[in-house]
């Protein structure tokens, strides 16, 4: 079967397509948020490639790349909703600025806790702290203080997909009504993968969520070779 | 036609942001640099909304499916994140819960009371 995969060259392209497809197809029918289609199209992938044996790389290579080349563009098309939006997120700069830099330290806050309660090492507290900013940025600042950047990763992608899937739920259930409020929660804790749902829920949702990235990923920069150093 | 004149420019501004992220030594990805760079052409007026607003529209709508050979690759670093576990997960989900919570809830009481000073004056 593996055989059968790796020789089919579009093969990582047409199982997220039609996993995903299906997933909407079945929220339309019932009329209901019942699967969510990056979750269950991912689900469905991991299952395949590990009920057949298949490598993650030949999925990658047999289409699956062809996939993850748009997100660059697509994460730069973010500047759409942001330019549409722009005069809104400047008349409330301060709620911006205070609603990142508050959950940006609270994470931080978070991973010392992380750092006492499992006695962590001060490398694997380090790889922890930039968790909640987009992937190149959150690898190289793990590297640059001295953590695992596979760990960041894993963490990283953890938490957008995490992000993508529950945001709304969880926004509703804290009563978070503001769209402008929900993009920033969602930008904020869950970076581009979180953006992705944000955009869905509307253009404000998704222009705060694009400006979140930014910002929290700036001061992410900025806050974390400072609690880097409470580990020693 | 109209796609592919709103392709080229969006691949043009993709093009420039990797060229910067080459010219730069700072770990930010392209995607950070052309966003920024897409808005500054957007609001000099250099490129208009409706050069690029279709097939950007679909690219944003598509996102969560881009999204999907990046989550699969999850299954590569099962064995990396078996070391901590737990602390992964505390902080993947309640981490990214509470960051939720306290972002939304600090900048919903903020636009709430500017309302209200608003409303009084």
């Amino acid at each position: 079967m593996s055989e059968l995969l790796t020789a089919c060259a579009s093969f990582g392209l047409f199982l997220p397509l039609t996993t995903y497809q299906l997933a909407r197809v079945i929220n339309k029918k019932t009329g209901r948020e019942l699967c969510n289609p990056l979750l269950f199209s991912t689900v469905c992938c991991c299952a395949v490639l590990l009920l057949t044996g298949t490598d993650y790389e030949v999925f990658y290579e047999n289409g699956g790349s062809i996939l993850e080349f748009f997100l660059t563009p697509a994460t730069i098309c973010l500047a759409i909703p942001l330019y549409k939006q722009f005069n809104l997120l400047k008349k409330q700069a301060g709620a911006v600025a205070a609603g990142c830099a508050a959950g940006v330290l609270a994470h931080m806050l978070g991973c010392v806790l992380m750092l006492r309660l499992f006695q962590m090492e001060p490398a694997e507290y380090i790889s922890l702290l930039p968790k909640s900013i987009t992937t190149a940025i959150g690898k190289g600042l793990s590297e640059e203080l001295g953590g695992y950047p596979a760990i960041t990763m894993a963490t990283i992608m953890l938490t957008g997909l995490f992000g993508a899937v529950a945001a709304p739920g969880l926004l509703k259930l804290f009563g978070v009504k503001e769209p402008l409020s929900q993009g920033l929660a969602i930008g904020t804790s869950s970076h581009a993968a979180g953006t992705s749902r944000a955009v869905e829920l509307g253009e404000i949702q998704g222009a705060a969520s694009s400006l979140a990235i930014v910002v929290t990923g700036l001061l992410t920069v900025l806050a974390a070779p400072v609690f880097a150093h409470l580990a020693g | 036609m109209k796609y592919l004149h709103q392709a080229l420019i969006i691949s043009a501004v993709t093009f420039a942001a990797e060229i910067v992220k080459y010219l730069l030594p700072l770990p930010v990805p392209a995607s950070i640099y052309g966003l920024l760079l897409l808005f500054v052409l957007l609001k000099t007026g250099a490129v208009r909304l409706s050069q690029i607003e279709d097939a950007g529209n679909l690219l944003l709508e598509l996102m969560p499916l881009l999204l999907v050979p990046a989550s699969v690759s999850f299954l590569t670093v099962l064995d990396t994140i078996q070391v901590m576990l737990l602390p992964v997960l505390i902080m993947g989900l309640i981490g990214t819960i509470a960051v939720m919570y306290i972002t939304g809830q600090v900048s919903q009481r903020l636009i709430r009371r500017g309302g209200k000073e608003r409303s009084h004056e």
